[in-house]
């Protein structure tokens, strides 16, 4: 067991946990933070992302001891139901989601390349979202939404 | 106007529909939602009949405490059953509270109008609202045939502004899947399955892993193991943990023979399908038409797919002696209460199944497996709650595939090409092994596992129209002397169920390329070949528009780039769809989609947008087992493990696509969520013979097998 502090969603928790304990059980168990989804563990599907210092992460495998003195950006830390995110409100809008189990780790991996690149075109967005799997065939979907989230976020 | 079939088994109003204090009506239902967005549709249906705000209705889906029996949410029915009961039920619940509100205010019920749930007339002061009506009791009456819903020209609603339910949680991570729920004094579990099918327990020390930290139990019932320990990561190290000390005997294997060869020499049992029917009678013999200037063979082959859920299965259980609970992702509710009594030998009102959404499913994949492994690790602390979660070599390995088929197409031609005779064989393993009461024997998992294991039901071919394996086997085209059979494979090597669109899937890619073949043998257009052999309108319709759109553009010009199309009605009764596809094919073999064109006809279009994703993940789905998925297997068990060993679509992989809806207003609702898997396959199949003459039979079409193609032709 060790002491750490992680700062979650503008937070400072601290933490008394194995020390190797992947981070999304952290989020999930310890934080309440359920809208970072397990897929795989294995770095493989993107249901887990979160941002780290302003990267899009995999939270499923990563020891939470290599967060620490980091500041971590869950789902649940960009927008709420009555304050949506650009974002979020764009994939309302398309309806971008069918089960939705991928969306909160696309929308974070979306928000890591948006924060930085404005005008994406589609082929950095499928690029950012690379390493997200989503079995329900959102995908024409998920791309509007991303890229009316862009041009949202531009205004 | 006939009842729904959902409402002849259930036809009391109150059982389906109740007006609350607070203004909401809830409405029950027995199907779940899948992400087939369900819940919009019958909250949109409601809203309409009744004339309220579509915020007012909250839709409630299976809980065997309450909810319609309504069996499995399966085989794109929901909309047609539970659908159509919901519409007959909100009609008669309005004509009985409209006929009230006329003999309290005085005025006939022509001259009532609604909206929102308040009735008035045209004079001032004269309403009420629907919920003064009711006073909140039951109606205590059943929907009669003489209900008359609204007609199409008097919604407001349905196919134009369907507002997007539940999308807000969604995207924002409030949505309570199964594997994120939590209660109070709740320990985390994790199954040890065996390293392969026929593996069993040897020799297990597990005293190290009750030492971990922790760890608060090893559930071991013959080979059945499981981990329950009060943090989740603790679950995941101890069944590493456990997998590791494990001893296993694995002398038997799984036969790895090619699997086409063993659909072939296994034994079988054949039926002859007419008009969609299986019939138990002799199958006939092939014949050789008079006039026949002209015979065409071709095989065409798909190997065993994945359901490969993004989320992996998981349940939370809690035993007592008074009752179980179980919270699941299942798909029927009711008959996996009647698997797990049988499993458990207890009596089914002991047990309580509550639906709760799981990642997408698309048929049945390890949700009811999942069910019994979580009762199983809780039987052992009665009174805690037990979240038990598949690892996602656990969904991989374990899960029932979409079974391996083989299909045999043959047509006798005339001089002019036209088709004089049509053979179709399909040589499968079962599409429906879905879980519920079996008594001594079991479908559900870990049952095979427990120290007294169960046998799993010897299958039956099944009968029915368009069921299983012979689910749009008989073509939707005008031949006049056709010969159909199946034959269900005895013995194959990997545990199958349904998977989206079962047979249609292969007996369509099968139909549809062989129809392309038709056509090029003869010099004949295939758009015109196919129009020439088909009277059905709704039929010709979708599929000229998916042509005409996609001829409409030029995608590319370049060498490689070629542009197939198919077309299909699910089980030939519900909805239309075609599909033309955009493609290019490099010297490596890869094939690259640039574009998909969907045309399809659903009947009445309630949700315009659900039901176009509905079509277009489809067609994703579909292209993604065509181009690149094959469960591959050892003497041992599945080396399909995770997604590297599995790849599936990405993103860069999705071609842009186009979606037309044909809405017929005035035709009933056609369920449409699995009407693209075959056609899909059969347009890429197509596109890469017009792209470079080579004609792939055999799924997947991956660069190896495109290259391997090449090389046998
Ligand atoms: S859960 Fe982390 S990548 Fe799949
Ligand atoms: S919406 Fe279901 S996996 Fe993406």
């Amino acid at each position: 067991m060790a002491n750490f502090r992680i700062n979650v969603n503008g937070c400072d928790h601290q933490l008394d946990v194995d020390e190797s304990t992947p981070l999304i059980y952290i989020l999930r168990n310890d934080l309440g933070l359920k809208g970072t989804k397990l897929g795989c563990g294995l770095e493989q599907c993107g249901a887990c992302k979160v941002i780290v210092d302003g990267k899009a992460v995999f939270s499923c495998n990563s020891p939470v001891s290599s967060f620490a003195n980091c500041s971590v950006t869950t789902i649940e830390g960009i927008g709420t139901a009555d304050k949506l995110h650009p974002i979020q409100k764009s994939f309302v809008k398309e309806k971008a989601a069918q089960c939705g189990y991928c969306i909160p780790g696309i929308i974070m991996a979306a928000k890591a390349l948006l924060d930085t690149t404005p005008y994406p075109d589609k082929e950095m967005v499928c690029e950012a979202l690379a390493d997200n799997l989503c079995r329900c065939g959102t995908h024409p979907q998920i791309l509007k939404a991303v890229m009316r989230a862009a041009s949202e976020m531009r205004k | 106007m006939k009842l729904s079939s959902s409402l002849e088994n259930n036809p009391d109003i109150d059982s389906w529909l109740q007006f609350h204090s607070d203004g909401k009506i809830t409405v029950s239902t027995g199907k779940v939602e899948l992400g087939q967005k369900l819940i919009t549709a019958f909250t949109v249906i409601v809203a309409e009949e009744l004339d309220v705000d579509p915020g007012r209705i909250i839709v409630i889906t299976a809980d065997t405490s309450g909810s319609p029996n309504e069996g499995y949410t399966a085989g794109s029915n929901s909309m047609e059953s539970s659908g159509m009961a919901l519409r007959q039920v909100a009609a008669k619940v309005r004509q009985v509270l409209l006929e009230k509100a006329s003999h309290q205010l005085g005025v006939q019920v022509e001259n009532l109008n609604v909206d929102d749930g308040e009735i008035s007339s045209s004079l001032p002061n004269q309403s009420v609202t629907y919920m003064e009506l009711t006073g909140g009791k039951n109606f205590n009456i059943k929907v009669s045939e003489d209900v008359v819903p609204k007609r199409h020209d008097q919604y407001h609603l349905i196919g134009n502004k369907v507002p997007g339910i539940g999308y807000e949680d969604l995207v924002t991570g409030a949505t309570t899947f199964v594997q994120d729920l939590e209660l109070p004094g709740m320990l985390h579990a994790r199954v040890v399955r065996p390293p392969g099918y026929h593996a069993r327990l040897q020799e297990l020390n597990e005293k190290d892993v009750r030492e971990m930290p922790g760890v608060v139990g090893v559930v071991v019932d013959g080979s059945f193991l499981a981990v329950v320990c009060e943090r989740e990561e603790q679950a995941v190290r101890a069944s590493k943990r456990l997998s590791g000390l494990a001893i296993w005997d694995e002398s038997k294997e799984i036969n790895t023979e090619n699997i086409f060869i063993q659909l072939k020499k296994n034994n079988r049992q054949s039926l002859p399908v007419i008009k969609g029917v299986a019939e138990l009678s002799a199958v006939p013999s092939i014949k050789t038409p008079q006039n026949s200037a002209k015979t065409i063979t071709a095989t065409y082959q798909r190997p065993y797919h994945m359901h490969g859920s993004v989320g992996p299965s998981a349940a939370m259980a809690l035993y007592d002696d008074q009752e179980i609970k179980v919270w699941t992702h299942s798909q029927g509710v009711y008959p996996l209460r009647l698997a797990l009594a049988d499993v458990l030998d207890i009596e089914e009102n002991r047990i309580h199944v509550v639906h709760v959404p799981g990642a997408g499913c698309y048929g049945h994949n390890g949700a009811d497996d999942a069910a019994l492994d979580a009762v199983l690790a809780a039987r052992a602390f009665p009174g805690k709650p037990v979240l038990l979660k598949w690892e996602r070599v656990d969904e991989h390995s374990w899960e029932p595939y979409g079974s391996a088929m083989q299909i045999e197409l043959q047509a006798n031609m005339d001089k002019s090409g036209k088709i004089l005779y049509w053979n179709h064989e399909t040589y499968s393993d079962t599409h429906l092994k879905r879980p519920s009461a079996h008594g001594k024997e079991s479908r559900l998992l870990a049952s095979w596992h427990m120290q007294v294991p169960k046998q799993s039901p010897q299958v039956k071919p099944l009968t029915g129209y368009h069921t299983g394996i012979h689910r749009n086997a008989d073509p939707i085209y005008d031949f006049n002397d056709r010969r159909i059979v199946k034959h269900l494979v005895d013995n194959l090597p990997l545990r199958v169920s349904t998977l989206r669109s079962l047979g249609a899937y292969a007996n369509v890619f099968a139909i549809e390329s062989f129809m392309d073949e038709l056509a090029h043998s003869c010099g004949r257009n295939p758009l015109e070949f196919r129009v020439d052999n088909l009277s059905d309108y709704r039929a010709k319709a979708v599929l000229e528009a998916a042509v005409e759109k996609a001829n409409s553009r030029i995608i590319s010009k370049g060498g490689g780039h070629g542009r197939g199309f198919a077309l299909a009605r699910y089980k030939n009764a519900k909805c239309y769809a075609a599909v033309a596809v955009d493609l290019l094919v490099d010297d490596y073999g890869s094939i690259k989609l640039l574009r998909a064109v969907i045309a399809a006809d659903a009947g009445q279009v309630i949700d315009p947008d659900g039901l176009r994703s509905q079509l277009e993940g489809g067609l994703l789905q579909s292209a993604s087992w065509t181009l690149k998925e094959q469960v591959k297997f050892d003497e041992k068990g599945i080396t399909s493990q995770d997604w590297e060993s599995y790849p599936i679509m990405t993103f860069a992989e999705v071609p842009e696509i186009e979606t037309i809806l044909i809405d017929r207003k005035d035709r009933p609702v056609l369920g449409a969520g699995e009407a693209t898997q075959g056609p899909t396959a059969a347009a890429i199949s197509n596109a890469v013979f017009d792209a470079v003459g080579l004609r792939l039979r055999r799924i997947p079409f991956t660069p190896e097998m495109v290259l391997e193609a090449a090389a046998e032709t």
